[in-house]
């Protein structure tokens, strides 16, 4: 393991290295380890030493510098950031030049922060392996012949690779906390609201949510001080002041009450998982936790709701790309319906039209109250679980994923088992709330193991505290 | 009204496929031209994932409402005060063709 992001940033701050010493130590190894894994779209090593000789200048002046300047990360390429192709890993925005920053994007830079690239991802969000980039396949850092997960697939290998190891990336269903767990680092799910999402290219509005990739739990507790809070351009972002998340991971967790969800050691849970998440649960025994059994009865019924929620949103969200104001044309349609139908078959890949076509089904005429509002009335049923949960525990522990990092190739002929890979991460997007995935261990073949932690709406103090001393003690 | 609960339940209990018809009208409904062998994956897979779903119908979910957000929200309102808006050219720069200050696209309506 290299320097944690906080480490490094107390050598920037003392002089000891240049912003510049630090980017142009990380291009050399990023630059070789990413033809490797292809963890990016699009690279900025030019920007990025122009930026850090900036901030070098300033500090050398005496300008004021916040904590973090000089620090390098990576951005998932569905953040908008102005002036640089933000392509969603799709056809349809290939050439797509936001003419401004995400929120995240614009906190990121004023604090000091130096974007190293744009990282690859399953086209709009959508999948859990990479395999649906339009571009290329991300490989994972600990096994070349398996998916890094997804859909934030790039940003997890690069943080696991350390080519950097701060990234920014969403999750609508898992997408932080599964390829986080593949990948073998730390990626927390913020509670739904915490992080403004203005300048996130929508999924499915109601489950999206931004948030940090790193190898410490002290490092993403780091970038949640940098990029929560209320943003007036994101009219669900959440008004409660940001607690010092830093300062929030001191202390211990003697007393702490950590429930265990039988539904999900169930079955289809692999072993050799279900073996070092016993491990690691031993370990928060012995760091002072409490652990009671509880129970999530609906859980078997998440990826169900799941799917027609996401898929309803994404339907409506991804009507706008018809190739008038932006993105992918047809350039010989005989009207606009057909140059939408065109743009729209030509520009999305095989599982966005999926998703598209169920969304648009369960929405339609007919079936709206069959499946639509059915799902949303389960999906109530899915919170009530968590609340009742939390009102006897602080914290819940599951595996992140039923299994390590599969083989390419395994899942693309079946979408719905690809779908199943989700199982213990979606219903934390449907009821709102946070979850961090943190390395437990590896199975016999070498592969990293992911422990969840799930916390209540806006416990990610509580959350990032526990996944701290847990790796500290745990190790890995 | 009894007509449309039995309705739902006919939609509850048949199992589900969605024929090759139904994926024309909800890919034109969602303006998505498809090829013919697309047509026939997507009616297999939809139903895959429909048959699958199915057992939301196993719980009684007549006396709970529908959880369209899970964190409460509520309209938010603002002052309507002018703010720095994209301006002209850069909300052109991606479009694939324009003409002086306007997006350009095919005819929308006929001219009868």
């Amino acid at each position: 393991m290299q320097d944690s992001a906080v480490a490094l940033a107390k050598k920037l701050q003392s002089k000891e290295v240049s912003a510049k010493e630090v980017v142009q130590d990380l291009l050399p190894r990023l630059e070789k380890t990413n033809e490797e894994i292809n963890a990016y779209v699009t690279l900025l090593p030019d920007e990025a030493l122009k930026q850090a000789e900036e901030i070098d200048g300033k500090r050398a002046r005496g300008e004021a510098l916040g904590p973090w300047a000089g620090l390098p990360i990576g951005v998932k390429d569905l953040l908008c950031t102005e002036g640089v192709k933000t392509t969603c890993s799709s056809k349809m925005l290939e050439n797509f030049v936001p003419p401004y920053d995400a929120t995240v994007v614009r906190k990121i830079k004023d604090a000091g922060f130096i974007i190293m690239g744009k990282t690859n991802m399953d086209e709009f969000a959508m999948g859990s392996s990479s395999e649906n980039s339009a571009f290329f396949t991300t490989k994972n850092p600990a096994d070349h012949t398996r998916v890094p997960g997804g859909s934030s697939a790039g940003a997890a290998a690069a943080s696991a690779a350390g080519i950097p190891v701060l990234n920014l990336g969403s999750d609508t269903g898992g997408s932080i906390r599964q390829p986080a767990a593949f990948c073998g680092c730390v990626g927390l799910k913020p509670t739904y609201g915490r992080v403004s999402r203005y300048g996130l290219i929508a999924f499915a509005s109601s489950l999206d949510q931004i948030g940090p990739f790193a190898q410490t739990v002290e490092d993403c507790a780091m970038l949640m001080n940098v990029i929560s809070g209320h943003d007036p351009m994101d009219g669900t972002s959440l008004s409660h002041p940001v607690p010092d998340y830093l300062k929030g991971l001191e202390g211990d967790l003697k007393g702490l009450k950590i429930g265990i969800p039988k539904e999900y050691f169930i079955e289809g849970l692999n072993a050799e998982v279900r073996g070092e998440v016993e491990k690691g649960i031993q370990t928060l025994e012995s760091i002072g936790c409490e652990t009671v059994e509880v129970s999530l009865p609906h859980t078997d019924y998440g990826i169900a709701v799941y799917y027609f929620v996401c898929t309803a949103e994404a339907s409506s969200n991804l009507a706008r790309y018809d190739g008038v104001v932006y993105g992918h044309r047809h350039m010989d349609a005989t009207d606009i319906v057909d140059m939408a139908a065109k743009t729209r078959a030509e520009g999305f890949g095989d599982e966005v039209k999926r998703r598209i076509m169920l969304g648009t089904y369960v929405l339609s005429s007919g079936f709206y109250d069959a499946y639509y509002l059915k799902a949303q009335r389960v999906r109530r049923l899915i919170k009530q679980d968590f609340d009742q949960a939390f009102q006897k525990v602080d914290l819940i522990v599951t595996p992140t994923t039923p299994t390590t990092a599969f083989k390419f190739g395994d899942k693309t002929d079946d979408p719905l088992s690809m779908y199943l890979a989700d199982v213990f991460t979606n219903s934390v997007n449907l009821a709102g709330i946070g979850g961090i995935s943190i390395p437990c261990g590896n199975d016999s073949q070498g592969l990293p193991v992911g422990l969840q932690l799930i916390g209540p709406a806006l416990g990610e103090e509580k959350l990032l505290k526990a996944a701290h001393h847990f790796q500290m003690a745990h190790g890995g | 009204m009894i007509g449309i609960v039995v309705g739902i339940l006919e939609i509850w209990t048949r199992k589900m496929s969605v024929t090759r018809d139904e994926v024309q009208h909800i890919a034109l409904l969602a303006r998505l031209e498809l090829t013919g062998e697309e047509v026939e994956r997507y009616s297999e897979q939809l139903t895959a994932i429909l048959d699958y779903s199915a057992k939301l119908n196993e719980l009684d979910t007549s006396a709970v409402a529908p959880l369209f957000h899970a964190v409460p929200v509520e309209n938010v309102f603002r002052e309507d005060i002018p703010g720095n808006p994209l301006g002209v050219e850069r909300s052109l720069q991606n479009t694939a063709r324009r003409k002086e200050v306007f997006f350009e696209v095919p005819k929308v309506a006929d001219g009868s």
